[in-house]
Formats: structure tokens, sequence, C-alpha cells
């Protein structure tokens, strides 16, 4: 037993140690990444296709193209249960592994809150992309956070724009009635302002209804919307909440098609336990589901090696995956603009910092990247961690896969931008930072 | 004046202005109560017959229904998976035994229920490590259709489960009654020494109750597993039968049910009627908060053993 | 041979109740200090600091707190996480509201919140007991943490309810907020631990402690022989949550940095803290102690040693396993010492003193 653990031991430094000498021959340097991942615990089911797509894609980019600019992309996980406590060890863990960490995608929002004030003094720049603290889109207050392609925020008065459109202009919104059924923590109530000033501004009635964690019993909400009858439902779900709340949807009879669930609603997982009663289900999304789009092709042909049913029980092609991949795209074009910034060399924290706020997502960029079609294209500025063209894609569950009209639907900056400007300025006053001029 | 009409008055007026859905919701309560109620069975069986206050029901519900599904994908018929499951769970209730309550006997009942916390990490890896942590459709074949029946909104998955709560009742209120396991369980539960004196064999009866609070847990599972999908958050419905149990008193199993059914309907009510005054999600410490102020009048619960302290 | 009490005479009564009587012991609690308050901080470094040593002595804090009130006083409560809310909170509104006062005081005064907090929760004691009271606290676990989540107030209206510690200089030296050096947050907890665990132990030989623990034997004895049972409980539940309410303003302004209420759940705190008593010994500061390094440390070093030797395995199935594993060695520990680590300690002093000649 003694001699085949440390036979064990042995071979194991061996196998690190020649994968240390293999990487020190083909690359110049390398670019951490490091990932919290959530495989384990209430949240895995959601958790699990996201932290696949990103090793999928660092892998992606080592087998295809070489890595970055000739540097290897490593990338190491770390479990945190999406638990923020065990999130932080993590954190500390990984940060200054393999000569630093480039930049941290906590994907938590409870996670990204406690980074945030951590990532000036470490100098690593967040990525919460459509996670985490809305009012990090003011860059003169949050220079080291960025949350682009859209926020929390943005995202409900999209879906808000979504509405209107389906009743055939803004303008008719007044006299509905919409009702918010949220997950009871500061992830679920982020939507709550915005929807706040839209139904003061448009007139229409919004009715709010908290979930409370974890959502496996959601009678007395579903009873309440049976009654009150509202005519949109829009739904900051997380977890088995939302798995629950499509099931007493249906139970009572709402429309699906009347059931918007955010981003983080409108998973696989979440319609799949409800079968077919899930059959027209809405969410909001910002990139195609399904494995037709070029990176995901690139994806089973590279790393799965053309293999259909291994990638299928990967997870390939699902939402939070496919969302995970952008996640990972986004996340290494900018550290690739900061090699560049750097000279070809492995940059700082605060040229990676620089590179996220020049970034330009031109179309032509997207063209140049294979990803024209699935990553939307938006510009950062100083000011604008957010990007200029923040909105939603709606996508509609048909019992087998996700489809979407394509059709973009833009946020109403000019409501949610002044709200995100005075919370971060109080934000400021708070914790007695001086925002920067830009 | 504003705030006594927002608490005390408008909610009995909204209750009495609908009584269609005055019913729905109680209805509602009790279908959500019975559910709570297949949950708090266990921790009663249980804690009735060796005295430990089993937190960790809730990870054998999940792991009974993690094994379930886990077969089930394998293509092993449902007949043939639920009697594999049960093997699974009573050759638990066996190792437990003897590794656990074995070596915990005479141990003051917190220890015990440390001891239960920790059986639940072990569940919960476990679980786990054999079937992954990915949600999983149950579908045992149970309809779930809503239909009206007099303008009231009834739910064919809720009304089954609540037919399955009643069997079970039936069979375990049988089976302690008219068989001499279960005269062997109740003479376990009223006295370890005294029924060990009688020759009654503690560490078997040990393992037939777990193995039948294994049992209970895999009906909650498939109940639960059916409503939402098998996966870790089942951990976490051991949190909603706590309530029930003090209402219903550790020891008691028809508390377990009538307790259930009072917290689920208290709930509903709650958060339906009140929810709005107190702005909203206020079932979960509702439900404490009501058998708290019970306790305060019967400290032993509804149909709790009477405790009677001498110096 | 070393740990002997022989020839050690007391000639008064004040050395005869010294907390630590034996001048061996003496020794060794100096080198505990000297290793805690100055060998440590040279070596550590920012991920000891942060991931392991700061939360170990946080929890400490919680843990002696909820020794006194279950370990002492025999009233089980799994509401610790809610009393650690309301220190947290209350000094969030307090540093905010009073940016010029000193955070110490701060704590200190939010401690006094929760235990006012804490004695309300602790009336229904004086009916309910067992396990029926343990669940009944479980009332204030969730409906404060609820509050804490809805009122707007006590996050200060900002949209998503989170919390966020400020930065704030005591003598010159940042203890809060994310600029505030590690060593310095180390300190603090340090200090407030050495002084809370030596409160704690002279609370429970005094007069106090003797009335919590006639209470946990038999309140019904205890009431004949003259001990007030409403006054000694609610005392127990306010000190025990005064402890409690300090040890949450620690563990969001000193360690965490920022919160909602989900980080005081019950599963993430109350449990844990309830598990570090049990396994440390009831009734006992020392176990306290020890409990809460066991139940901090532990995880933490399961996650670590796998790769720390070169086995790599995969980061779900290595917590699935830390999990096993965690939960086994609480059941094997609890069959070998249920009595906790205090009476190992114990064992071990016993086996010293007749060392190396055992009879």
């Amino acid at each position: 037993m003694k001699t085949k653990s440390l036979l064990l031991v042995a071979a194991g430094i061996a196998i690190g140690a020649t994968g240390a000498l293999e990487s020190k021959k083909a690359y110049s340097a390398e670019l951490f990444f490091p990932h919290t991942v959530y495989r384990t615990g209430a949240y895995a089911p959601s958790g699990i296709p996201s932290a696949n797509g990103f090793r999928d894609y660092y892998a992606l980019l080592n087998k295809r193209d070489g890595g970055i600019e000739g540097h290897k992309v490593v990338s190491e996980e770390c479990e945190f249960k999406y638990n923020t406590k065990i999130g932080v060890e993590c954190y500390e863990k990984l940060k200054g592994k393999h000569g630093g960490a480039m930049l941290v995608n906590p994907y938590s929002t409870g996670l990204t809150y406690q980074l945030i004030p951590k990532a000036p003094v470490n100098k690593i720049p967040i990525l919460s992309m459509g996670y985490g603290r809305t009012a990090a889109a003011d860059g003169r207050v949050f220079p080291w956070v960025f949350n682009f392609p859209a926020t929390y925020w943005s995202q409900a008065s999209a879906v808000i724009n979504y509405i209107g459109a389906q009743e055939g202009g803004l303008g008719n919104l007044k006299g509905k009635h919409i009702a918010h059924v949220y997950h009871n923590s500061a992830y679920g109530k982020e939507a709550n302002p915005t929807l706040d000033a839209l139904s003061a501004k448009l007139g229409f009635k919004l009715t709010k209804l908290a979930v409370d964690h974890p959502g496996q019993e959601q009678k007395a909400t579903w009873l309440q919307i049976r009654r009150k009858k509202p005519d949109w439902v829009f739904m900051s779900g997380w977890g088995v909440m939302n798995q629950v709340a499509i099931k007493e949807a249906a139970s009572i009879g709402f429309p699906m098609t009347k059931f918007i669930g955010n981003w983080w609603s409108a998973s696989d997982a979440d319609v799949i336990p409800a079968g077919d009663n899930a059959i027209g289900y809405k969410g909001t999304n910002m990139h195609p589901a399904g494995t037709k789009p070029k990176v995901i092709q690139d994806i089973i042909k590279h790393i799965y090696g053309g293999d259909m049913a291994k990638a299928k029980a990967n997870n390939v092609g699902e939402v939070l995956y496919n969302r995970a991949v952008l996640g990972a795209f986004y996340a290494t074009e900018v550290v690739r603009d900061a090699v560049k910034l750097a000279g070809g060399k492995r940059p700082s924290g605060d040229q990676v910092r620089e590179a996220f706020e020049n970034l330009n997502m031109s179309e032509a960029r997207l063209v140049k990247s294979g990803m024209k079609g699935y990553a939307p294209s938006f510009k950062v500025s100083c000011r604008n961690h957010e990007g200029n063209a923040p909105g939603v894609l709606i996508q509609q569950w048909s019992g087998s896969k996700w489809t979407t009209d394509g059709k973009f639907y833009p946020a109403m900056n000019d409501v949610v931008r002044p709200m995100v400007e005075k919370a971060a300025a109080a934000y400021a006053k708070e914790n007695k930072i001086k925002p920067r001029d830009c | 004046m504003e705030v006594l009409n927002t608490f005390f008055v408008a909610p009995f007026l909204d209750m009495g202005s609908d009584l269609i859905f005055l019913t729905e919701v109680i209805i509602g309560g009790m279908m959500a109560g019975i559910m709570y109620s297949l949950v708090a069975l266990g921790f009663v069986l249980i804690y009735k017959a060796s005295g430990v206050f089993n937190y960790a029901q809730g990870a054998m519900v999940l792991f009974a229904a993690l094994t379930l599904v886990g077969l089930m994908e394998r293509h092993v018929p449902l007949v043939l998976a639920i009697i594999l499951t049960m093997g699974v769970m009573i050759g638990l209730a066996f190792l437990i035994e003897r590794y656990m309550l074995r070596k915990l006997v005479n141990q003051a009942q917190i220890i015990l229920f440390m001891a239960a916390i920790g059986l639940n990490f072990v569940f919960e890896g476990a679980g786990q490590i054999a079937w992954g942590s990915n949600v999983k459709k149950l579908d045992v074949g149970i309809p779930d259709k809503s239909f009206e029946f007099g303008g009231i909104l009834l739910n064919s998955f809720d009304l089954f489960a609540a037919c399955t709560a009643a069997i079970l009742v039936a069979i375990l209120a049988l089976f302690f009654q008219k068989t001499p396991t279960g005269r062997a369980l109740r003479a376990v539960a009223d006295d370890h020494q005294a029924a060990l004196a009688v020759g009654i064999p503690l560490n078997t009866i040990w393992v037939i109750v777990w193995s039948v609070a294994g049992f209970v847990a895999l009906v909650a599972g498939i109940m639960w597993g059916g409503k939402a999908g098998v996966q870790f958050s089942l951990v976490l419905i051991a949190l909603k039968a706590l309530p029930v149990l003090i209402l219903g008193g550790f020891e008691s199993v028809p508390g377990a049910i009538i307790g259930g059914l009072l917290i689920g309907i208290f709930e509903k009510i709650s958060e339906v009627y009140w929810g709005p005054a107190f702005g909203g999600a206020i079932e979960g410490w509702f439900a404490y908060m009501a058998a708290l102020i019970f306790l305060m009048f019967r400290p032993q619960g509804l149909f709790g053993e009477k405790i009677i302290e001498r110096v | 041979m070393f740990y002997r009490e022989a020839g050690q005479f007391k000639s008064s009564y004040q050395a005869d109740q010294a907390i630590f009587p034996i001048i061996q012991d003496r020794w060794f609690m100096a080198i505990v200090f000297v290793v805690a308050y100055l060998v440590i901080p040279l070596i550590a470094d920012e991920y000891w600091f942060q991931a392991v040593l700061i939360p170990f002595y946080v929890f400490a804090i919680a843990a002696i707190g909820l020794n006194i009130l279950t370990g002492y006083c025999g009233q089980v409560s799994l509401g610790s996480g809610a009393f650690m809310a309301v220190g947290a909170y209350a000094t969030f509104k307090l540093v905010t509201g009073f940016p010029e006062l000193n955070i110490i005081i701060a704590f200190l005064l939010s401690g006094l919140f929760a235990a006012a907090v804490g004695m309300i929760f602790g009336l229904p004691s004086l009916r309910i007991k067992g396990f029926y009271l343990a669940v009944a606290t479980l009332a204030a676990q969730f409906f404060i943490l609820w509050v804490f989540n809805k009122v707007a107030w006590f996050f200060n209206y900002n949209p998503s309810g989170f919390i966020t510690a400020p930065p704030r200089e005591v003598f010159g030296f940042l203890v809060s907020g994310p600029e505030a050096a590690p060593v310095t947050r180390y300190y603090v907890s340090l200090i407030f631990l050495t002084i809370f665990a030596f409160a704690a132990k002279n609370m429970a030989r005094g007069h106090l402690g003797r009335a919590w623990m006639a209470i946990r034997d038999m309140d019904v004895a205890a009431e004949i022989i003259g001990i007030r049972p409403l006054h000694t409980k609610l005392l127990a539940f306010g000190i025990s949550s005064f402890f409690c309410g300090v040890a949450g303003a620690l563990y969001i302004f000193v360690w965490l940095g920022s919160a909602e209420t989900e980080a005081f759940d019950l599963l993430n705190v109350s449990f844990p803290v309830l598990f570090m008593i049990i396994i440390g010994g009831l009734g006992s500061v020392l176990g306290s102690i020890l409990g809460a390094g066991f139940i901090t440390i532990l995880p933490i070093f399961l996650t670590n040693a796998p790769p720390m030797v070169g086995i790599a395995i995969s980061a779900d199935f290595a917590k699935h396993l830390e999990e096993i594993i965690f939960g086994v060695m609480i059941i094997f520990f609890l069959i070998v010492e249920p009595a906790g680590f205090n009476r190992l300690w114990q064992i071990a002093k016993e086996k010293i003193r007749k060392w190396p000649f055992p009879y």
C-alpha cells in the first residue's frame, strides 16, 4: 500500500515535471487564467457547463492557434461550491500562480462583489460578463472591473423593450401588468430598481415577488400570479428555483410564451426537468445556443476529435456552455491586446487593464476571429465598462433546443446609464474612492 | 392606523373577498405541507427509535433519489430500480448501525446530532461521486396535469403525493401496531434499557428503523425529485421539515403529518395575504415563528411526549 | 518529568486562583503567545493570513460565544449566524453613519446591539428546552437575515443589498477596507481573540459561570438553590450574542471585506460554529479555539493536500472526497472522544505528568 502510493506520488511529480519542461520548450511565456468553478453543490447543474466551456476554449486556443500570440494559455480550476467564502480562498490561492493571474472570471455575483475591492490592490482586472455589480459599468469609480456586453439593468430594460415590441410599441405598455419573480439575494434584486424606474416612466404595473433560496417550494408565489393575472412574467432565478418556477407556471396554466427568464434562468438544465410543459418558455441571451456556430464546431473538431456523443456529454452547445466560451473569448482577446501592448511579452496587470479599456470588438474583428454572429460587437471606454451597445437576444425553448429570431433588443441607455452613475457615485462616497476623470 | 389596517384588517378582508381563492391557497398549502411531512416522517422514525436527531435525512433523500435516477438512466426497469435502491438503503442502514450507532450508544443527544451531520457530509459526497452533480429528470409515470374542480385549481401530481403520504402513514401505523417488529420498535422507543432487558435486540431494531427511514427517504426523493428534478438542492429540504417537527413533536408520526399540513397552510396564507405588506419571501421565517409561538404554549409540540422534570 | 506540580507552593489565595496555576502552563502560554504574536506574522504569507489564520481567529471568537451559551449554560442554539449578522450590519451602519467613529469602538457597540437582540430571542428559552429550543432559534436565524435582506436602510439603500467595509484607520494603521495590510488585520483579530478568550475563561470560573453550569446540569434544581433562571439564561444569551456580534463584525470588516446576508446563513455559519464547539469540547474555551482551528483548517488542508504531493485529481472529485473525509473524520472523532479536543488535551497532560514512568 505504502509503496504503491509512493509510486503514485513519484509518477505524479514526474508527469508534472515533464509537463513543465514541455511547455518551456514550445512557448515563450505562460498566460494564466484562474477559474473558480462550481461543479458540486446546489448550483452544479449551472456550474458544470460553464466550467467546461472555459476549459475547452482555453484548450482550443492552445491546440488550434498555438496559444495567444505564441504564449501558452494556462488555466487552473478551483472548486468553490458557489460559496463565496471558499471562493475568496480560491482567489487567494490562485492569484499568484504561474507568474500571476491575467484576470479573473469569478462566475458568481456574490464572489464578484467580494473581489471588486481587492482588484486594484492586487492589480488583477475582473471580467464579470453579465453578472456582478451593475454599478461597475462606471469605469471612473471601478477602473478594474468590466461587465460588458450588458449588465443586469440593461438586460431588464431590454426585456421591457422586447415586451413593448410584442405589445405593439412601448406606448402600449401603459396599464399592462408585469410581474418580476426574483431570487431573494443580491443577484435577484439587481433588476428591481430598473424595473421600478421603467414602470414609473412607461406606466405599466409592476409586481415584485421574491422567492427565498433555494426555491423548491413556490406555490405561494404562483398562486399570487394566478390571482393577479399579470400579462408578462420576468424571472431572475438561479438553480433549482428556475426548474420549479417553470413547472409551477405550467401548472397554473400561465402561457409560457409570456414568461421570460433572464440569461441565468434560461439554460438547458432549467427546462429539461419540466419536460414538455416548458415548450415556449423564453429567455434572454447574448449569443446563440447550439452547436452550429463556427467556434463550437472548432471545439468539437479539435478537442473532441469530432465525437459528437462525447461533446454532448460535456455540455457542448448548451446555453451556459456557449456563454462560457463567449466569456473565455473576450478574456483571451483582451489579453491578446495586452500582449501586443507589452510588445509581445507577458503583460502586467496594468497593461491588461489598459487593453480592457481600449477594447474594440468591431464587426471586422469578430469576422477575423471567426466569431461573427456569435459574439456581440461593442466598444469599451475608460468611462463605460459595459460597452457601448448593451442589449439582448430573446431565445425560446422548442422542447428540444433553444431557437432565436436573431433580433437584437437594445437596452434603454437613457434610463439605465444615469442610474448606474448614481449608484457608482454612492459607492465612491461610501468607500472614499476618488472617481477618475474621463 | 394605516399600519394597523395593512397588517391586521386588510389581509382578512382580502381573504373574505374571494373564498374560492382562499380555498385554493389552503389546498396549495396542504399539498406543500404533505411534501414537508414526507421528509419529517424520516426524522420522527429515527428519533423515536434511536434518539438521533437525524439531520442526514435530507441527504438520504438525495442519495436515494440519485441512486434511483442513476439506475433508471442505465435502463434498469422502474420496479427493479426501486428494489435495488431499497437494497442500497438497507445496506447503508446496516453500515450506519455497525460503524456509527453501535459505537455511540449512551452519548448525549447533541453528540448524536453532530454525528448525523457528519453522516450528512458523507452522503452528499458519496452520492455526487457515484452519480454526478448534474440535474436529472425523474419520471416514474406520475401524471402531472392541472385541472379545475369547482373553480379550484388542482394538480394531479400533488394529489398523487398526498395519497402516497396517506398510504405511507397507514402502512407505518399498521407496521408499528400490528407486527411483532413494530411492537419491539415501540418498546425501544419507550425505554432502551427496559427493551434490552426483555430481550429485544437493539442493534437489529436500529437497522430496521434506519431501513424504514431509508424507504421514506426514497418516497420523498421520488416526490420531490419528480417536482424539480433530482439535484443537490434536495438536501436542503431537511430545513423545510424542521418547523414541521417542532410543531408536530419529534416523536409522533401523526404529528409529522398534521404538523406538515398546518405549517404548509400557514406558510401559504402568510405569504399570499401578508407577504405584500411585509415585502415578500416571508414564508421561510413565518413557519418558524409560528412554531415558536406555538411552543411557548406547548413546549413539547402538538403530539410530543409531555416533558416531566424531577429534581 | 517536566510537567509536575510538586514543589510549587501557593502562599496566597490570589496565586491559588490564577488562571494558570502551574509554572509550566504559564511557560507554555508564553510560548503560544510568542508564536502567535511574533513568529507567525514573520513567516506567514498573504494566503495564510487571508485563507487560514484570520477566519480561524474570527470563528474562534464566535465559537467561544456559542460555547458560553451551549457549553456552559446548556442552551443549544442554531442562531449564531444571525447574531453575527447583527454585529456586522450594526458596525456597517455605525461606521458609515459616523465616519469619525473609531472602528474598534464600533465593533464593541455592535456587540451590544447583538447582545440586545440575542436576549430578545433568548426569552423563549425559559419555556422551550433541548432540541425544541435549537429549532426555535432557527426562527431568529431566518427572521433576522430576512430583515437585513429586506429593509434597505440596513445596507444604505444600495441596489443590491451588499455591505462593503469602508477603509478605516486605528492609530494610523488601516484595519478595514481592501488596502488594509493582512498583517494588521491578523493582529486585530488576534488581539480580540486573546481578550475575549481570557474574558470568557474568567467568567466561566466565576460566580456567573457556576450559575450557568448549574442551569445546564438541571435547571429546576438550580432554581431551587436560588439561581434565577430568567436572569442567568438571558445573561448567557446576551454575553454569547455579544461575542458572536463582535465576531460577525470582524468577519466582514477584517476578513471578507463585503457580504450579503447569504454569508451568514445557517449552513455557512451557524452549523460550522456549532461543529466547532462540539468537536472542540462543550464547556471549554480552549476547546472552542481548537475546534475552530480544526473546522476551518481541515477543509483547506484536504483541498490542498492532493496537489501538494503531486496527485492530480479533478477539482470536483477532490471536493466530494473532501466532504466524505470530513464527515468520516467527524464521526470517527466523536466515537473516539465524544468530549472533544479539550478532553484529549487533558488526557495528554495527564500522560505527560507521569512521563516517563507511567503507573
